[in-house]
């Protein structure tokens, strides 16, 4: 059968809607079915239709959830924030930066100092004009002390102000070339100046609140038309919260809802077989890491790091754990979504007699380690690290397997315990996953990985505004980390979803489900 | 006069327990790894945002400091201020609360008749076919996992007969009878669950009275025996009857969880699991607090109940 996106060799960006609908007919085919209703649905594409109620299904939230942008830590808020604001830049499904509330930008030379003009002529729901002050309040509520998690993302601004109502200006303490990536941040949506409601959010977006209980549902509807062209085509979302994977699947099933997120990697293939509904995979930035302490026996020596990426059958992993549906990790945090991607770099594979030869070489001929997981970590952590085990023991390492308590996990174990499973979400830009994760003084440099020389580097990256010299830069770095780096990265996790027929517009997106949480104001119901 | 007293007792007896209960909450939230701050802050946590969470939560005040102002609180019907969202804890609870009362009084209105009946009928005919196949059913659906009952019911009903919905979300402002059909699978769910041991209990207790001397008499008397026990056995085995039939309702109130999950209903039972999580402490001793009552006070109420069933009882525990 037919698999689709797998290994290295894929383009850089993501399916666009034409290869996916084919890849969809072939996988239809391939299952034994009538291709005429992806036809159809073909036709049916091109031009969006209006109206209808679009149901949603998704993980992610809780109780404890508020639509407070800087509280945003799961993603039914985030995807409840879009439905209702606006961001101030867009990534779209080619992964490039494209203009939301801001519609262009330009740098000084050092990246450092930036002028942005905003859109004109649109209103917040409540009436009033968007101009440049509700951007700066907007950004503000993520500066200075602020507990936003997108608040050290923007800590090098300095300052940020208002040219004339529509231009601001960004001064930023060190240049950095990604800042209109960075601004396209989730947490970062755009309220009137001086807004404080945060249970009832007045934004730019197509829909306006109209019911919310935290953790169980909520309600938006469209009360007027939207300045995005193509955008906003349902008259109103209901966004159900349901975390429990085969609940969210029976509900599809059932037809409660009209898509969900977060599928079951172990039950899509029979997903598939259902002519009613299409699954959507993205590639995407989310990676599972073995974590290894640079700075602790035997982790310290790079020879015993070596040893036991070789040791690791990567291959297995995602045939086993992930059914496929994700693909092989080469010890960087790169994904090949990314247009700084070195495909260039030779891939660590499974291979006994490599890692016995840097055993050797670091003289640990009877190595045993121990590998902290818990599932909280990413889903089949346990069974990749036991895997990983069979895997070693060929190698010649003895590999024990410490089950830790999901409670807690981020606390006790990540960044404690000196060999650990974690996981990365993808970050839009290779300058924030490698500063957020690699740099000597990054608060979660989980590895403990202190390279002066990839400082320097990943600083010179940041302000470099020639593409072709960054895209040098950022493959040295990628070679750095993978070859002695302490993350063993066995696997890129792809994002599963899934619609019913009546859906359409649904596509993959490089960085987070759902259209990166934009489904809402994209899909049209037929 | 007797019992007053007794009810009285009880009742002071009930705050007691609840009370150690509180403490036992809030002892056993103590000894969750990590706190507050960090569950919220996650994975994206810095010391600097985990210092600066917690001076504003007042997590710096010493923990049985933070027990009596909350006791204080309580005892003055206040449950305090969420953690996490900062809004009032009863306000988030009593919805939650209404609707966890309404599923376990759905399922208590089909389960508490059908187990009676049944467990009667069955001791009636005792051996008979109907006694034979409610006593296989009753133990073959107590045997199975909650979830899987869950399961069960989801595939038949919603994804291949399409009867019922599988998504139990309820919400403000819907109507009763399409909140019915909405919690209908989680109910039947929870009436399978129950059903077996009230079932069972009755049966059993009737039986066992029916060895007694005055049941002889009765038979001797000339009465049929459908007669003997209604009339003679099913009194005397009321007691223990109300007590598992309390222990059941309590146990639709607090031992959902699951079928909450499954259901996605928005109970009490998920709050404090999301609370629990994120080490909302308030909310988790709120939640806990309100599972107590129903579970003490459905108890104390089948204590009462069975000593007005049965005057014998209530002289020897009133004292």
């Amino acid at each position: 059968m037919w698999k689709p996106n797998r290994g290295t060799d894929r383009p850089a960006a993501g399916l666009d809607r034409r290869q996916f609908l084919s890849a969809a007919a072939l996988a239809g085919a391939a299952a034994g079915l009538s291709t005429v209703s992806l036809i159809g649905e073909a036709r049916a594409a091109t031009e969006p239709t209006q109206g209808g109620h679009l149901r949603l299904g998704m993980s992610g939230g809780s109780t404890t959830d508020s639509l407070n942008p800087t509280t945003y830590l799961q993603w039914v808020p985030v995807n409840l924030g879009y439905q209702i604001m606006n961001g101030l830049t867009e990534i779209d499904a080619n992964n490039k930066v494209t203009p939301e509330l801001l519609t262009s930008w330009e740098a000084k030379p050092g990246a450092a100092d930036w002028v942005f003009d905003i859109r004109r002529d649109i209103t917040f729901s409540n009436g009033k004009t968007l101009d440049a002050d509700d951007i700066i309040y907007s950004i503000n509520l993520h500066r200075g002390k602020s507990l936003s998690p997108a608040a050290p993302e923007l800590a090098p601004i300095t300052d940020v102000k208002k040219l004339s109502a529509n231009q601001i200006q960004i001064t930023m303490s060190s240049g950095n070339a990604d800042l209109p990536f960075i601004l396209s941040d989730y947490h970062i949506l755009v309220v009137p100046n001086g807004f404080t409601d945060w249970n009832n959010p007045i934004g730019t977006a197509g829909y306006v609140l109209e019911h919310y209980e935290a953790g169980v549902r909520c309600i938006v509807k469209k009360t007027r038309p939207y300045w995005k062209t193509g955008c906003a085509n349902v008259d109103s979302i209901e966004t159900l919260t349901i975390n429990d994977v085969s609940a969210r699947t029976a509900a599809l099933l059932s037809g409660q809802v009209d898509a969900i997120n977060r599928l079951d990697a172990r039950t899509v293939d029979l997903l598939k077989r259902r002519s009613k509904f299409h699954v959507i995979q993205s590639a995407a930035g989310q990676h599972g890491v073995f974590v290894m302490n640079c700075t602790d026996a035997p982790y310290n020596d790079n020879n015993v790091r070596l040893a036991l990426k070789y040791g690791i059958d990567r291959k297995q992993i995602v045939e086993t754990v992930l059914k496929g549906y994700g693909h092989i990790g080469n010890d960087q945090p790169i994904p090949v979504t990314n247009e700084f991607y070195d495909a260039s770099l030779p891939q660590h594979a499974y291979d006994p007699d490599k890692a016995k030869f840097y055993l050797q070489k670091a003289g640990q001929t009877n190595l045993k380690v121990e590998l902290s997981v818990s599932d909280v970590a990413f889903t089949g952590a346990t069974d990749a690290a036991v895997l990983f085990q069979q895997a070693a023991a060929g190698a010649g390492i003895s590999l024990s397997i410490k089950q830790q308590p999901a409670d807690g996990y981020w606390d006790n174990v990540w960044m404690k315990a000196p060999f650990c499973a974690s996981y990365w979400g993808g970050r839009p830009t290779a300058d924030q996953m490698l500063t957020i994760a690699y740099k000597s003084d990054a608060p979660w440099n989980d590895t403990f990985w202190k390279v002066p020389d990839f400082d320097k580097l990943l600083l010179a990256a940041r302000v470099e505004l020639d593409q072709s010299k960054r895209k040098e830069m950022y493959g040295q770095m990628q070679a750095m980390i993978s070859s002695t780096g302490g993350a063993l990265i066995p696997m890129f996790i792809d994002y599963l979803e899934a619609g019913s027929n009546k859906v359409h517009g649904m596509k993959p997106n490089a960085y987070f489900d759902f259209m990166g949480q934009r489904i809402g104001e994209k899909v049209w119901l037929s | 006069m007797e019992i007053l007293r007794f009810i009285a007792t009880r009742a002071a007896l009930g705050v007691l327990t609840l009370i150690a209960v509180s403490l036992l909450l809030y002892l056993g939230t103590q000894l969750l790894p990590g706190d507050v701050a960090s569950a919220l802050l996650g994975q994206s946590a810095t010391p600097e945002a985990l210092a600066v969470l917690r001076a504003k939560l007042g997590l710096n005040v010493p923990a049985w400091l933070r027990y009596l102002h909350w006791l204080w609180g309580v005892l003055h019907g206040n449950l305090g201020t969420s953690l996490t969202s900062g809004t009032p804890i009863a306000s988030a609870l009593m919805p939650r609360l209404a609707n966890t009362l309404f599923l376990a009084g759905y399922a208590a209105i089909i389960a508490v008749p059908l187990a009676v009946g049944l467990g009667i009928l069955a001791a009636i005919r005792e051996g008979g076919i109907l006694d034979r196949v409610s006593t296989m059913l009753s133990l073959a659906t107590i045997s199975f996992p909650e979830f899987f009952v869950s399961y069960i019911l989801i595939v038949v009903f919603a994804s291949q007969l399409g009867w019922l919905p599988s998504l139990a979300t309820v919400y403000d402002g819907m109507g009763f009878w399409d909140r019915v059909d909405a919690t209908t699978l989680p109910a039947l769910t929870l009436v399978l669950v129950v059903v077996a041991h009230m079932l069972r209990m009755t049966r059993t207790s009737t039986l066992a009275v029916m060895s007694a001397p005055y049941v002889e008499t009765a038979f001797l008397k000339g009465l049929s025996r459908s007669q003997v026990v209604l009339g003679h056995a099913l009194p005397n085995a009321l007691g223990p009857i109300i007590a598992v039939v309390a222990l059941n309702l309590a146990y639709l109130v607090v031992g959902v969880v699951v079928v909450e999950v499954v259901f996605v209903y928005p109970g009490v039972g998920q709050l404090m699991v999301d609370a629990v999580s994120k080490r909302d402490l308030p909310t988790v001793q709120a939640c806990g607090l309100v599972f107590a009552i129903a579970f003490i006070g459905l108890n104390t109420l089948a204590d009462i109940l069975a000593a007005l069933a049965n005057p014998r009882l209530r002289g020897r525990r009133g004292r």
